[in-house]
């Protein structure tokens, strides 16, 4: 077999350009970027609308005090379960399609580094999320501890646990290899001229992202692989009885977990730090100091981990370091939201789709950034911690933050990718009613934290009632707008006449702008000439 | 074939060995899940997984390794395949560092506080009156009853002198190879390969006294579990590294690798001083303290 | 079209600002629920107010600025206004000042913080100790020196209206889901330690009234200390997930004036000693009986159903259950010290000699089971004192 492939490939170098023949061999032998790019573009927004559907069940529960529709269990693996698809099956695939689709044609390169392997990376994350999804046909229910999985009460879990475990395994593998894949890339694939501080800031926060997931993943690997030793082969990890601490679990699991909340929205800074300079028609200000930022994000990110664990009992010295270095994170968060800012200021700025979705990211992420500074002074930390006010907080730096700029990518690049423009109208009336309910949704539920009710629970007082109320109809409008997002993409791919220009925006710089709409199959098989002109951001060019 | 040049970039074709390789890690894991259950078909489907794996690792490489022995590949695929592995190995660090990690948790703050220290006066005398934090322990409960240890400077040392003197044979075989010395390539090779399994040889029969007359278990509270977690992952990495050392001694018998182009090669020896490397913490912090 | 555009932005624009708005400042008092944090009895909910109110102020300040700049700039700085645009991308001046007034700020905001934290970790000398135990999902509370302890648990009307689909209306039941059947009750200006822990999985123990919470972790004891200036009923709830009953474990706390507390300490000792008094006498079935369903419903109905039917597969049926209709030593004994491995948890430290010996009895007779057994609390007494 081997021996055939060898003679078919050597056949098809002749002909670059022509797209393997065969459903099989189109999506499932592919090794090419922007294929497999789709593919995880398409299971993330299959996982988006799965991890929905999970919301709107948690939101219809709450839509009143009392249970009307679910028992305390179930909701509780809704819970788990919206977090672990939307984490680990919307956006972080999505971020990776992006990488995929974008990254070879923003360096000027023809492929990923290691196409097979980029092939293997996607494949495994079906099969695992069928093998999460599954738990919740068991017996024993899916998980129902919350996605941070924190024992001894993840212990109690039934037959599905190691079923859990092992998915996230699957899930870590994909991830790390993605991630070998996109530094591969970027460090060795690049254009002659394309030097380092010359690459698009998707890219290099691409790169930062992926050093953190080689770093972290394995970390949550080790964590489960310690919750399954400890649930099914007597290990003492976690159990003071044998000399262990179920707090070190936090540690662990945190250790991964902030670098992780980064890894989702580093690449959101990047999406933004392209599409505003385009529709202001302006260079962005401070690239080097967005690198930098960037860099200094991700280097706090490793020492900010118990920020999630205040409550836990800590020595005070230790609560005295984490909290000033979680402030600290505000500075390198600031100078980014500043910069945007300043590239808009004296642009000539026009507001299609992307524009409208970055902007709405600008505010919406700041105001989740701005409730993370209160969440990090440690004293008050004790009363904002596990309430509603941490679930407003980081919906808001993951919903209008992180979601807000994969939809703003998908409208900039969509008419790259298709060779047709989306509807325009169809993209307005999306952000809108999206950008309105998601406030509808998630800012009421700053009040309830802060009057104290807290996070999980499947019923609340009666005091609760109404900012609960406003928060679900929120949620609902929020959840049906999606479905126009839907649309738009399958018009815009099967339906819209448009034809799209190379460049399709009037204001983009970037090599992927200087091929055809949608690009050839491998994007550069020649290395592009590389001069300022070409460039989405020069260093020393002003 | 012209697009082998310098100045091209090479894009392999299309493949089906990941998807194969998805279909072995699904039914390998899955299985491990049904396993851990108590499951009884479960370990010969796990099996199963595994030899998909295995056949879906020697067809991939073999594909691979046939286009590089074709001269299809450049300077840059090398590149490429040098940073993918240099960061798999960071991503194996980053594993074993979970575990000690752990083990320093619970030997700087978990045990000592349950012993009374620090924030843990209360702790001790409230809950678990009576318990002095030492090491090894297996804790307040004594989870697993009473066992002893495996002292340091009997087998594990002479383990430690067999990794170490494995990593300079492997370097002799490199250097062989660098001067185009064939036999003497394969001869060293073959000793890093013998070193390597007789490790594991010696580890597994340290494993059988802990359990059949130390007392010590998985179960003997977290020294047991830190202990057999370490020692067993590392124990695992080796068994693999071994493995990937004899296709590379298979490989060199055939006549592969050119003195100046041997990536293959650097590969496993990579992962082999990595092992060699973890060994020595594990040495030091496991055996010695 | 151009117009029309900019007509649909500025509808838009000026919805969204109004309804934010509305959430912001009409809704609180539209609604009548609390918005804010509260300022609670204690010096500590007080510092943490004041600092939850600064920051808050700060960051509003600091959004008012940069929406300020954004917005203006995306009115002014529109192509539709032909504006043309600036090629600058870089001012070293703007982006040092930008990186040390945050510094500033955030040095501002940290020596209060720094106190506040210092002041919460920082116990002064305490005047008394409770212990507080998260079970599975109730509370256990012990005063140390005066030897009181009990379980508190969800009020049983609050219990029967949160099942699916009760058909209570919970805004016909007062406080509901905040209401327990023993309250914690402590004295007003007392300084008070709390020695807090968990049997099971972890718990957290708060009333936001008192300014923090602190988790309950098996197997470690975790400090806090409170002084409560003003007597009053505070409510508070268990605030991390632990379990499926994680929203039905409420606090609720009884502060006395001191005078009035050591009365009510007098009351619960001389209770006890009656209590000794029942736990030795003969009780008769029906006694047990009776006690024994109170029990049931507030202790085991929530997993094993109040049919006894359970919840399969990880609640077993107590209906013709071996164990229900088997020796009796056994049944005991896992009631008393759980079953490994299962939700069944010890309930021996948890619950009375009394309630125990009834909840036996019931169970070993209601439900179609008919072992005809009687349990009597002195002999689960003798068991469980060795």
């Amino acid at each position: 077999m081997s021996n055939e492939n060898t003679h078919k490939h050597a056949h098809a170098h002749d002909h670059h350009d022509d797209k393997p023949t065969g459903f099989l061999n189109r999506w499932l032998f592919t090794t090419n970027h922007k294929d497999i790019g789709t593919l995880y573009l398409i299971l993330a927004l299959v996982m988006f609308f799965v991890g929905g559907a999970m919301a709107m069940i948690i939101r219809a529960e709450l839509f009143m005090p009392g249970l009307q529709l679910v028992e305390p269990d179930f909701f509780n693996q809704m819970t788990t379960m919206h977090a672990l698809i939307m984490v680990f099956g919307a956006v972080m695939p999505a971020w990776v399609g992006f990488a995929n689709w974008m990254i070879p044609m923003m360096i000027g390169a023809p492929d990923m580094a290691l196409p097979r392997l980029n092939n293997w990376s996607f494949w495994i994350l079906p099969f695992a999320f069928t093998m999460l999804a599954s738990t919740l046909f068991m017996d024993s229910g899916g998980p129902a501890a919350g996605w941070t999985l924190y024992p001894p009460l993840s212990l109690q879990g039934g037959q599905s646990f190691a079923f859990v475990v092992f998915s996230i395994h699957m899930m870590g593998i994909s991830s790390i290899m993605g991630a070998i894949n996109v530094i591969a890339t970027i460090l060795n694939m690049r254009a002659p001229g394309m030097g380092l501080l010359r690459m698009p800031l998707f890219v290099w926060t691409w790169l930062i992202t992926a050093f953190l997931l080689i770093a972290v993943m394995p970390v949550l690997a080790g964590a489960v692989t310690m919750l399954l030793t400890d649930h099914f082969f007597a290990t003492s990890f976690f159990n003071a009885a044998g000399g262990g601490d179920p707090v070190m679990f936090q540690h662990i699991f945190w250790f991964f977990g902030h670098p992780e909340v980064y890894i989702l929205i580093l690449p959101a800074f990047g999406v933004v730090s392209e599409i505003i300079p385009t529709f202001a028609r302006k260079p962005l200000f401070g690239y080097s100091a967005m690198v930098y930022a960037t860099a200094s994000i991700a280097f706090l990110s490793f020492i900010v981990w118990a920020h999630h664990m205040f409550t836990v009992g800590m020595p005070l010295t230790g609560e005295l370091f984490f909290m000033y270095a979680t402030m600290l994170i505000a500075i390198p968060t600031g100078v980014k939201v500043f910069n945007w800012v300043s590239t808009m200021w004296k642009g000539s700025m026009t507001f299609e789709t992307p524009m409208l979705f970055a902007i709405g990211f600008v505010v919406l992420f700041t105001i989740g950034g701005l409730s993370g500074l209160m969440l990090a002074i440690a004293s008050v930390d004790l009363q904002y911690h596990d309430t509603y006010f941490v679930v407003a907080h980081f919906h808001y730096v993951l919903v209008p933050g992180s979601v807000f700029a994969l939809m703003a990518g998908t409208y900039y690049w969509l008419p790259k990718w298709t060779g047709h423009m989306y509807s325009e109208k169809w993209g307005k009336i999306h952000f809108w009613l999206s950008a309105i309910s998601v406030n509808i949704l998630f800012f009421p539920q700053h009040y309830l934290g802060l009057a104290g009710m807290p996070r999980r629970i499947p019923d609340y007082s009666t005091q609760f009632a109404d900012f609960n109320m406003i928060s679900s109809i929120g949620g609902f409008i929020f959840g049906a707008s999606q479905l126009i997002f839907l649309g738009v993409i399958i018009h815009c791919v099967y339906k819209s006449r448009v034809k799209a220009p190379g460049r399709v925006w009037e204001g983009a710089k970037g090599l992927e702008w200087t091929l055809s709409s949608p690009p050839p199959y491998h994007s550069f098989n020649t290395p592009p000439v590389i001069d300022s002109t070409t460039v989405a951001h020069a260093e020393g060019t002003h | 074939m012209s697009h082998h040049a310098s100045d091209s970039y090479y894009v392999p074709h299309g493949t089906r060995w990941p998807i194969i390789g998805s279909l072995g890690l699904i039914t390998m894991m899955s299985s491990a899940a049904f396993w851990v259950n108590n499951s009884e078909v479960a370990p010969w489907t796990f099996l199963a997984g595994v030899l998909i794996l295995i056949v879906m690792l020697f067809g991939w490489f073999g594909e691979v390794i046939r286009e590089s022995e074709s001269g299809l590949y450049n300077a840059q695929v090398d590149q490429s395949f040098r940073m993918g592995m240099m960061w798999f190995i960071f991503s194996e660090v980053m594993f074993f560092a979970v575990f000690f990690g752990a083990l320093f948790y619970a030997r700087m703050f978990a045990v000592p506080w349950l012993g009374g220290e620090g924030t843990g006066a209360l702790t001790n005398d409230l809950l678990w009156q009576g318990y002095s934090a030492t090491w090894p322990t297996a804790g307040p409960a004594e989870l697993g009853g009473e066992f002893q240890t495996i002292p340091a400077f009997g087998v594990p040392f002479i383990n430690t002198l067999i990794l170490l003197s494995s990593g300079l044979t492997v370097t002799l075989a490199h250097h062989a190879l660098k001067m185009d010395n064939r036999p003497r390539l394969i001869f060293w090779l073959l000793a890093t390969v013998f070193l390597g399994f007789f490790f594991v040889y010696l580890q597994i029969s340290e494993y059988k006294e802990a359990y059949q007359h130390l007392g010590l278990t998985l179960g003997s509270g977290i020294y047991g579990s830190t202990f057999f977690m370490l020692t067993g992952f590392h124990g695992m990495h080796v068994t693999l590294g071994a493995i990937m050392l004899t296709v590379i001694a298979v490989r060199s018998m055939r006549g592969h690798f050119k003195p100046e182009n041997h990536f293959g090669f650097e590969a496993v020896a990579w992962y082999w001083h990595f092992v060699d490397v973890v060994w020595l913490g594990l040495f030091i912090f496991v055996y010695v303290y | 079209m151009k117009k029309q555009n900019t007509f649909i932005v500025a509808a838009a624009v000026t919805a969204a600002v109004i309804a934010a708005f509305w959430l912001l400042l009409a809704a609180p008092s539209y609604t009548g629920n609390a918005i804010n944090m509260t300022q609670g009895v204690t010096t500590q909910s007080a510092i943490n107010y004041q600092l939850h109110m600064t920051v808050l102020w700060v960051c509003v300040v600091i959004g008012v600025i940069v929406f300020s700049a954004m917005f203006s700039s995306i009115v002014l700085h529109r192509k539709s206004r032909d504006h043309e645009a600036a090629q600058f991308s870089h001012s070293t001046g703007a982006e040092i000042i930008w990186t040390i007034i945050p510094i500033l700020i955030l040095v501002v905001i940290a020596i209060p913080a720094t106190k506040a934290l210092v002041n919460m970790e920082v116990a002064p000398e305490t005047e008394m100790t409770v212990k507080i135990t998260g079970f599975q999902w109730r509370w256990k509370y012990q005063y140390v020196e005066d030897d009181i302890q009990f379980i508190s648990s969800l009020d049983a009307v609050s219990n029967a209206a949160r099942r699916l689909a009760s058909g209570t209306n919970p805004r016909s039941v007062d406080n509901y889901l905040l209401e327990v059947d023993h309250p914690l009750v402590l004295p007003a200006n007392t300084k008070i330690k709390f020695l807090i822990t968990a049997d099971d999985v972890i718990h957290s123990w708060w009333v936001p009234a008192l300014g923090w919470k602190r988790d309950a972790i098996p197997g470690f004891i975790n400090e806090a200390w409170t002084e409560i200036l003003e007597p009053g009923t505070y409510r508070g709830q268990c605030a991390e997930l632990c379990g499926k009953d994680h929203g039905f474990m409420p606090i609720v706390l009884k502060v006395l004036p001191k005078a009035e507390y050591r009365q009510w300490v007098q009351q619960q000792k001389t209770h006890m000693v009656t209590q000794q008094a029942d736990i030795e006498r003969l009780w008769s079935r029906e006694e047990l009986m009776k006690l024994g369903e109170n029990v049931y419903a507030s202790q085991c109905a929530a997993c094993h159903q109040s049919d006894g039917m359970g919840l399969a597969p990880a609640f077993p049926a107590l209906a013709g259950s071996s164990v229900a209709n088997g020796p009796v030593s056994e049944h005991i004994d896992i009631v008393l010290n759980g079953r490994d491995g299962t939700a069944m948890h010890a309930l021996g430290n948890m619950l009375s000699a009394a309630d125990i010996a009834a909840t036996l009895t019931y169970t070993r007779n209601a439900f179609g089971n008919t072992s005809g057994d009687v349990v009597q609390p002195r002999t689960i007494y003798r068991i469980k004192n060795g």
